[in-house]
């Protein structure tokens, strides 16, 4: 078989770290909740949750050893789906 | 095994992998245009949804949350374990998987059987007396997450079939894309929950 194209393979280990912090993440979230931020609240749960993603899509879902191609479609479809929401309310608003 | 001659062998494991990400780009704009009712209405009717997000439970929905985390990571250790050859290590972490997956699904059914036993279900007496935002929070509840369930059993088929694929040698080290694919349909799954579970149970 050849080498020249061998596939990236991540460890279990790495896995099991990554899965580690995403569960402390999700623990985080729900213990904001007990405090009272307010308006701050949602802010706090989707900044997390945001950051939870990146952290899905970079390792388990392997973004970080694909192609430069891959990486910009999936970065354009997050750019489109921001933009069609700030489109979205500023109709709202400002209709 | 046999092994076909690779040059008269049509094979794109890029493109088939690009493929698959443009599918899953469709899922989240299916997701996100929900995404985007629940803003708008929770822009409208904030005093509703806090009150209505404060009848769901934290509790089930935290566990959730950690088994879909969890399933997620098994998916991606499998690919690890079949790229070493190890094949038996494979098929018990896509087994873990599914276990979870079924785990999930029964949290679900006592989730929502609870809620249906207490009146509230889309098209109930209770229901239609709601004040109108709460009424949204509960329909959009009820079809984001059993949209979402959904999800989860195509998931759990795909996964299946892919774990006696990796059985009968079919998805092996050399040939693996399914396996990778089948897998971004999983995190795709825990993504959309990813989001669903601070905006349904959590911002109250």
């Amino acid at each position: 078989m050849d080498d020249k194209n061998k596939k990236h393979i991540t460890s279990y280990q790495t896995y099991g770290i990554v899965l580690v912090g995403l569960l402390i993440l999700t623990f985080i979230s729900v213990g904001v909740t007990w405090i009272e931020l307010g308006p701050l609240t949602v802010t706090v749960a989707l900044l997390v949750a945001s950051v939870k993603v990146f952290i899905v899509l970079t390792y388990f879902m392997h973004l970080k050893y694909d192609s430069l191609f891959i990486k910009l479609m999936v970065a354009g479809i997050f750019i489109l789906f921001a933009v069609i929401i700030v489109i979205t309310f500023l109709d709202y608003w400002f209709r | 095994m046999a092994h076909s001659n690779p040059l008269l062998e049509h094979r794109d494991d890029e493109g088939a992998k690009i493929g698959m990400w443009i599918f899953i780009f469709t899922e989240i704009l299916l997701f996100g245009g929900l995404f985007l009712v629940y803003a708008v209405f929770r822009n409208q009717y904030s005093e509703d949804f806090h009150t209505a997000a404060f009848e769901l439970n934290a509790f089930v929905g935290t566990l959730n949350t950690v088994i879909l985390l969890c399933s997620s990571a098994t998916v991606a250790m499998s690919i690890t374990a079949v790229l070493k050859k190890d094949r038996k290590t494979a098929m018990i972490l896509l087994g873990i998987t599914l276990v979870l997956a079924l785990v999930f699904m029964v949290n679900k059914y006592f989730e929502w059987s609870h809620k249906i036993h207490e009146g509230i279900y889309p098209g109930s007496e209770l229901m239609a007396d709601l004040e109108r935002g709460e009424l949204l929070f509960f329909s959009l509840y009820y079809f984001m997450t059993g949209l979402h369930a959904l999800h989860i059993l195509i998931g759990m088929t795909i996964l299946t079939v892919i774990l006696f694929k990796v059985r009968n040698g079919s998805v092996n080290d050399d040939k693996i894309v399914l396996l990778e694919n089948g897998g971004l349909y999983w995190h795709l799954v825990d993504l959309i929950w990813i989001f669903l579970f601070p905006l349904l149970y959590l911002i109250t």
